[in-house]
C-alpha cells in the first residue's frame, strides 16, 4: 500500500484554439494546484496521475490536454524542472513533494 | 497683426515640407521595390576572413572589445559571421537590431508579409511611412542605417522546402523567429540536415520560450516534438495576442544566443529550454531531454532525408493569418451587405456578437446582444437567460406567431459558425432561423461603415 502524496501540479503555457488559454478553460484558469494523491495499492507514477487530473482537474474538452493515455502532442510534461523523458515519461514513480509542470509549445513569434 | 502674419507663415511652410516629405517617402518606396530587383539577382559569396579591426570599428565596437570574453578574436568572428533570420516580425526585429548593432557580418532576413498597421507595436524596425512595403526591405533599410558595414541580405519570400535547404546552407547559424508551426519544422529540419545550429524562440500573450536545437549534440526540435500538436490547438498571436515587450525580451536573448555561438563562446541553452512567464515576473529554466537517437531528423536512421510537405504534415499553413472555417451552407449566412439592407428595412430580428468581452470593449455595434461563445458552449444559465429575453422582447415586434431570426456575428466569421452550429442543436431555442454574418465585424468594417475599427 503506497502511502498518500501530496505534490503540485502546475498548468503553463497550455493553450487552446482561439482566444481562451486552455487552463483558463480546462481547470477553471487555476495555475498551480497542490493536490493530495490519496493511498492506493500500487505505486503513483505519471500515467494514473493523468487519469487523476482528468478526472479531478478536468473541467471540460479533455482532448485538447489528453490523448490516449498520455498527454497530446506539443505538450512538454516537466517534473521537478526536468524533462520527461529523462525520468521515464508514464512510468515515473511520483515522489512525495515532487513538482509536475505541463506546458505547450508556443509557435508565435 | 505681425503674430497672425507669422503664424500664416510658419503654416504655409510647414504645409510645404510635408508635401516634400510625403514625396520623399514616396520615392523611398520606389527605391526600395528598384533595390528588390536589383538584390534578387546578386549570389552571396562567403565572406572574407579578416586579419584585423580597424580604427573606426575598434572605436564603435569598443565596449564590447574590452570584454575579455570577447576581446578582438571574438569581434574579428563576428565580422565574418553570417545570420539566417527567419522571420522579420516581433522576434526577428530585435534580434537583428542587436546582431547589426554588434557587427555581425551579414543578414540574411526572411519574410514574405509587408508591414501592416499592427505590426508597428511590436516590430520595432518597420515605422509609419513603409506599411504596405515587404518587411524584408524595411528591416533592411533601418538595419542599413544603423550600422552601414553589416551586409543585410533581404529575402521577400517565404522560406519553402524547396528554398531552404540552399538558403540555410548559406549561413553560419539560423535564428527561428517565425509564427507557425510549419515554418518551425521546416527550419528545423533544414538545420539538421546542413548541420547549421538553430537559436529558436516564440512568444504568445504574456509568455516566451527559448533554446538552442541541434547544436553540440543536443536535441532537435523534433527530438523534442516527434508529433506536431492538432491545428486545432495551436494559437496565433493575431487571435491570442501577444505584448511586444515579450517578443523583444525574447527576440534580445534569442540575439545574445546567436551571438555566443557566432563570436566561438557557445550558447548557454542547448539542451535546456527557458520559460518566460512576463505577467508573474519569473525566468525559468528547464532541463531538456538529449539528442534521441530514434529521431526522425537527428537520430541514429533518420527518415527525413529530404525537406517534405511541412503544411499537409501539420495540418495547418505557414502563415499566421487566420484561417477561414467553413462550417456552414451559404444558406445559413449571409453577406454584410445583405444584413446591412435588412437592418435599414427595420425588419425585426435578434443580432448575437458572440465575441470575448475584451474584443467587445474594442468596438460593437450598439444594436447586438453580447454572449461569448464560450457561454454558449458551456450552457452559461445566465446567458440563455438574457438570450430567450432578447428573443422574447424582438418577437413582440414581429407578426403573430412568426419566429424571430436570430443573426450572429464575431470579428472575422469563424467563431460566429460554431454559434450557430450550437444555437441550432438547441432543440428549446424560440427561433427557427440562425444565420452568421460572413466575414464579420471586420467585412463590416471594410465593406460597410469605414469608420468602424478593425483589430
Amino acid at each position: 500500500m503506497a502511502a498518500p502524496l501530496s505534490v503540485e501540479v502546475e498548468f503553463g503555457a497550455v493553450v487552446n484554439p482561439g482566444k481562451r488559454a486552455v487552463r483558463s478553460l480546462l481547470f477553471d484558469g487555476v495555475k498551480k494546484h497542490q493536490v493530495t494523491l490519496p493511498g492506493q495499492e500500487e505505486p503513483w507514477d505519471i500515467r494514473n496521475l493523468l487519469v487523476w487530473i482528468k478526472k479531478n482537474l478536468l473541467k471540460e474538452r479533455p482532448e485538447l490536454f489528453i490523448q490516449g493515455d498520455s498527454v497530446r502532442p506539443g505538450i512538454l510534461v516537466l517534473i521537478n524542472d526536468a524533462d520527461w523523458e529523462l525520468l521515464g515519461e508514464l512510468d515515473y514513480q511520483l515522489q512525495d513533494q515532487d513538482s509536475i509542470l505541463f506546458i505547450s509549445t508556443l509557435h508565435g513569434g | 497683426m505681425a503674430a497672425r502674419e507669422a503664424v500664416l507663415t510658419l503654416q504655409a511652410e510647414v504645409a510645404q515640407r510635408e508635401e516634400e516629405l510625403s514625396s520623399l517617402k514616396q520615392r523611398l518606396a520606389a527605391a526600395l521595390l528598384a533595390e528588390q530587383e536589383s538584390e534578387r539577382l546578386v549570389p552571396v559569396s562567403p565572406l572574407p576572413p579578416k586579419a584585423a579591426l580597424s580604427r573606426d570599428e575598434i572605436l564603435r565596437y569598443s565596449r564590447q572589445l574590452v570584454l575579455p570574453e570577447l576581446g578582438v578574436q571574438g569581434q574579428l568572428r563576428l565580422a565574418t559571421a553570417s545570420v539566417l533570420v527567419v522571420g522579420c516580425g516581433g522576434l526577428g526585429c530585435p534580434l537583428a537590431q542587436y546582431l547589426a548593432a554588434a557587427g555581425v557580418g551579414r543578414l540574411g532576413l526572411v519574410d514574405y508579409d509587408v508591414v501592416e498597421v499592427s505590426n508597428l507595436a511590436r516590430q520595432v524596425l518597420h515605422g509609419e511611412a513603409l506599411a504596405g512595403q515587404a518587411k524584408v526591405f524595411s528591416a533592411a533599410a533601418t538595419l542599413r542605417r544603423l550600422n552601414s558595414a553589416v551586409e543585410c541580405v533581404p529575402y521577400a519570400q517565404a522560406l519553402t522546402p524547396a528554398t531552404a535547404l540552399d538558403l540555410v546552407r548559406r549561413y553560419d547559424v539560423v535564428a527561428d523567429c517565425s509564427d507557425n508551426v510549419p515554418t518551425r519544422y521546416l527550419v528545423n529540419d533544414a538545420c539538421v540536415l546542413t548541420g547549421r545550429p538553430l537559436v529558436s524562440a516564440s512568444a504568445l500573450r504574456f509568455e516566451g520560450q527559448l533554446t538552442v536545437y541541434h547544436y553540440g549534440g543536443g536535441p532537435c526540435y523534433r527530438c523534442v516534438f516527434p508529433q506536431p500538436p492538432p491545428a486545432e490547438t495551436v494559437t496565433s498571436c493575431a487571435d491570442g495576442g501577444v505584448l511586444g515587450v515579450v517578443t523583444g525580451v525574447l527576440g534580445c536573448l534569442q540575439a545574445l544566443e546567436v551571438l555566443k555561438i557566432a563570436a566561438g563562446l557557445g550558447p548557454s541553452y542547448s539542451g535546456s529550454l527557458l520559460l518566460f512567464d512576463a505577467l508573474g515576473g519569473h525566468f525559468r529554466c528547464i532541463r531538456l531531454r538529449k539528442r534521441r537517437p530514434d529521431c526522425a531528423a537527428c537520430g541514429e536512421r533518420p527518415t527525413v532525408a529530404d525537406l517534405q510537405d511541412y503544411e499537409s504534415f501539420c495540418g495547418s499553413s505557414a502563415t499566421d493569418k487566420c484561417r477561414s472555417l467553413q462550417l456552414l451552407g451559404p444558406e445559413e449566412r449571409i453577406s454584410v451587405v445583405d444584413y446591412k439592407r435588412l437592418l435599414d428595412s427595420g425588419s425585426p430580428h435578434l443580432l448575437l456578437d458572440v465575441r470575448p468581452p475584451v474584443e467587445v470593449d474594442l468596438c460593437r455595434l450598439p444594436h447586438a446582444l453580447h454572449i461569448p461563445l464560450k457561454h454558449l458552449e458551456r450552457r452559461n444559465a445566465e446567458s440563455l437567460k438574457l438570450l430567450g429575453e432578447a428573443i422574447r422582447e424582438g418577437k413582440q415586434g414581429t407578426q403573430e406567431g412568426a419566429s424571430l431570426p436570430i443573426y450572429v456575428i464575431c470579428k472575422l466569421g469563424n467563431d460566429s459558425q460554431k454559434a450557430v452550429k450550437i444555437l441550432q442543436s438547441w432543440t428549446d431555442l424560440d427561433s427557427l432561423t440562425v444565420r452568421d454574418v460572413v466575414g464579420g465585424l471586420m467585412a463590416w468594417a471594410a465593406k460597410i461603415d469605414a469608420t468602424f475599427p478593425q483589430y
